[in-house]
């Protein structure tokens, strides 16, 4: 799960890492407000959960409370287009007035999941306000990693050590060096899986403090933090999303006009690839848990149906345990229930699965039942031929 | 031979009194899997298909000598029954659980460095060798006893190349899901030596997918240590980056986990990689022949 960059500095804050003072608004008129309170020139940034706003003209400073107005109102209600958001952006629903930090000298401070080591890993560069991924590429020598030892936690030494490869005088390295272990506390606190600040500012007068912040959630560890789960923000998401989200079904939207639904998310993704090779596109992620019911089928059914995207549907169950006519009598009764008209093409394996064919083949809908994988990609990319010609 | 799991295994069942434990206690039993007694806290002296249940695991391995343990226990409770089963001296645990928090399982992870317990999963269907012990939910009667073994961090997509492989007449070795979590016991890099060492293995198959560095240590460990053929398949070519694609661990980040990355690494260590899904199990067979 991921949170807003202002939700983020409220727990940083709460923490004791100084940030810059600052509002939310979602009206051009609050934002004029904000900076009038704040005093002196401000910064405006969009809040949207993608990264990459600043490039996108996201992020503008004001030098006074009517320009901040001007830039808010130019940002809220509008689609902001980064590289992570896709080519329709995200609608800006709130701006963060922010006072703005005359900038001596900016920081990259990380903390992330090692999956190799199997521990958390606290990452700082002395090359702030760009990806690290690009540092990493450019020249990986700027970047220092502590590792952390779950049974004791970060220790101060380990914080002093990462702060001192910043390079910066002895009071400033210190104060890195505390803002690295409160910043290891959120981490935990927090049930983090990605934690981000960049940059970490060195100001003029020699304050540091988080100029911008990321925090990515465990949502396995939400149940610990139900305060945090309720910071999520549904406007951020697809619709279909949430809607999948509610069912309890792993669904992600994508830009191609295939629907596919799959038990098991590897074999989900599988089918995905398979689809591409077939020269066609997948309009979707959806798995319906490996395990496959009825009922999971039923509602995976409800999602592909409502995107007005889908020319094609292929069904891709490996039964196992479940007996595969069963998954057939919850396939036919979904897909007369949601009144299915496009072609599907249904590929059934696992246990009974002659008995599961002929109930597909007997419902009298327009399935096409394929025998391997193969054949069903075959069928697959014929029926996006008819579909689209 | 196989690896990890035989005849000789005796396993428990820890989470044995909840649905799924009791309902795959049964088919493990039919299928011909040695259980001995499940655990689970509170219900000692009660019996789940003719098992005895303790309130602890090292209870259980006093009374019945088992030396591997599955776990159906919740996510919240799940990373303690791990570490419980390292505790009691437990050589082999495997873990279902889907839903376990990554911080839990980082504690966990570290706690079986201090005892000789080997993990399977979390996240993961299980293991199974053929005809001699099936620690798991995958269904039994989709495998054949042979000649290759699986490796793979997904579920049904191994049931799919299982089955494309029994199709041409080759069976299985041991196949083992290593699990779909970011924080797993027994990687890739791990099992390749086990598998190489294995003299009923004549070839192995891979089954990747996108995020984390597995595939790319596996290449390293193939290149260096394995002599016998390796076919891998890796999944989510089409996914988006940023994006959790159904598995805690298949997310490709800034950049990298993706499978172009993956498969390269791979080739370059002599591996056959599928194209397509559809191909695995052509693939292993030319590669056998």
């Amino acid at each position: 799960m991921r949170i807003h960059e202002f939700q983020a500095k409220e727990i940083l804050a709460a923490h004791g890492i100084p940030v810059p003072p600052g509002h939310v608004a979602s009206t051009p008129e609050e934002a004029r407000q904000a900076a009038e309170t704040l005093g002196g020139p401000v910064v405006v940034k969009a809040q949207i959960y993608a990264g990459g706003r600043g490039k996108a003209g996201g992020v503008k400073a004001a030098t006074s409370p009517e320009g901040a107005e001007k830039i808010a109102g130019d940002l809220l209600g509008n689609p902001l287009v980064t590289h992570q958001t896709g080519p329709n952006g995200r609608v800006v629903r709130r701006v963060l007035i922010e006072k703005a930090t005359p900038v001596k000298k900016e920081i990259y401070l990380g903390i992330a999941v090692d999956r190799s080591r199997r521990a958390v890993a606290v990452i700082a560069s002395p090359a702030g306000g760009v990806d690290i991924e690009e540092t990493a590429s450019q020249d990986p020598s700027l970047i220092s990693k502590e590792w952390v030892e779950p049974a004791v936690g970060l220790r101060p030494f380990q914080a002093f050590r990462l702060a001192l490869k910043m390079g910066n005088d002895l009071p400033t390295t210190r104060k890195i060096a505390g803002i690295i272990v409160s910043f290891y506390t959120v981490f935990l606190d927090c049930d983090c899986l990605l934690a981000e600040i960049n940059p970490l500012a060195i100001s003029a007068d020699g304050e540091v403090l988080a100029i911008d912040a990321k925090l990515n959630l465990d949502d396995n560890a939400l149940y610990r933090h139900p305060e945090i789960g309720e910071l999520r923000d549904p406007s951020e998401e697809d619709p279909l999303e949430v809607e999948a989200t509610s069912y309890n079904l792993n669904y992600i939207k994508l830009d191609g006009n295939v629907g596919c639904l799959v038990n098991g998310a590897g074999l989900a993704m599988a089918t995905m690839d398979l689809i591409k090779l077939a020269g066609a596109s997948p309009a979707n992620f959806l798995d319906v848990g490996g395990g496959a019911t009825e009922e999971m089928i039923e509602k995976g059914f409800h999602i592909l149906v409502d995107d007005p995207d889908v020319r094609a549907v292929f069904i891709n169950i490996f039964g196992g345990i479940l007996r595969c006519d069963i998954l057939a009598h919850g396939i036919v009764a979904a897909a007369k229930k949601a009144r299915i008209r496009i072609p599907v093409v249904v590929r059934l394996e696992g246990t009974s699965v002659d008995e599961g064919r002929e109930i597909l083949d007997a419902s009298g809908l327009k399935f096409r039942s394929a025998s391997t994988l193969r054949e069903a990609a075959a069928f697959v990319a014929e029926a996006v031929k008819r579909a689209t010609a | 031979m196989s690896i990890l799991i035989d005849r000789d295994t005796v396993a428990l069942v820890q989470g044995i009194t909840g649905n799924e434990g009791r309902f795959h206690t049964r088919q493990m039993l039919d299928y011909g899997t040695r259980l001995v007694g499940g655990v689970t806290p509170g219900k000692a002296g009660e019996t789940v298909e003719g098992l005895p249940v303790f309130d602890t695991v090292s209870d259980a391995v006093a009374e019945t000598g088992a030396d591997a343990s599955i776990i159906f226990v919740p996510p919240r409770f799940a990373a303690d029954a791990i570490m419980e089963a390292a505790e009691a001296g437990i050589r082999l645990v495997v873990c279902l659980t889907e839903g376990i928090p990554t911080r839990d399982m980082i504690v966990a992870h570290r706690y079986l460095d201090l005892h000789e317990t080997q993990l399977v999963g979390p996240n993961t269907p299980g293991l199974i060798s053929p005809d001699l012990c099936k620690l798991g939910v995958m269904a039994g009667y989709i495998h054949r006893p042979g000649v290759v073994g699986i490796l793979s961090r997904s579920g049904t997509l191994t049931y799919e190349v299982v089955h494309q492989l029994s199709q041409t007449g080759i069976g299985q070795s041991t196949c083992i899901g290593i699990g779909g979590d970011q924080i797993i016991g027994l990687s890739f890099d791990r099992l390749l030596p086990m598998f190489e060492a294995d003299p009923q293995t004549q070839g192995i198959i891979l089954i990747g997918e996108i995020g984390g560095p597995a595939e790319e240590e596996a290449a390293l460990v193939i290149a260096d240590q394995v002599t016998k053929p390796v076919v891998a398949f890796v999944a989510g070519r089409t996914a988006p980056p940023g994006r959790r694609m159904g598995h805690a661990g298949a997310i490709i980040t800034g950049g990298s986990g993706t499978t172009a990355a993956k498969i390269e690494a791979l080739r370059k260590a002599g591996v056959t990689v599928a194209t397509s899904p559809a191909d695995v199990g052509a693939t292993m067979a030319e590669r056998l022949s």
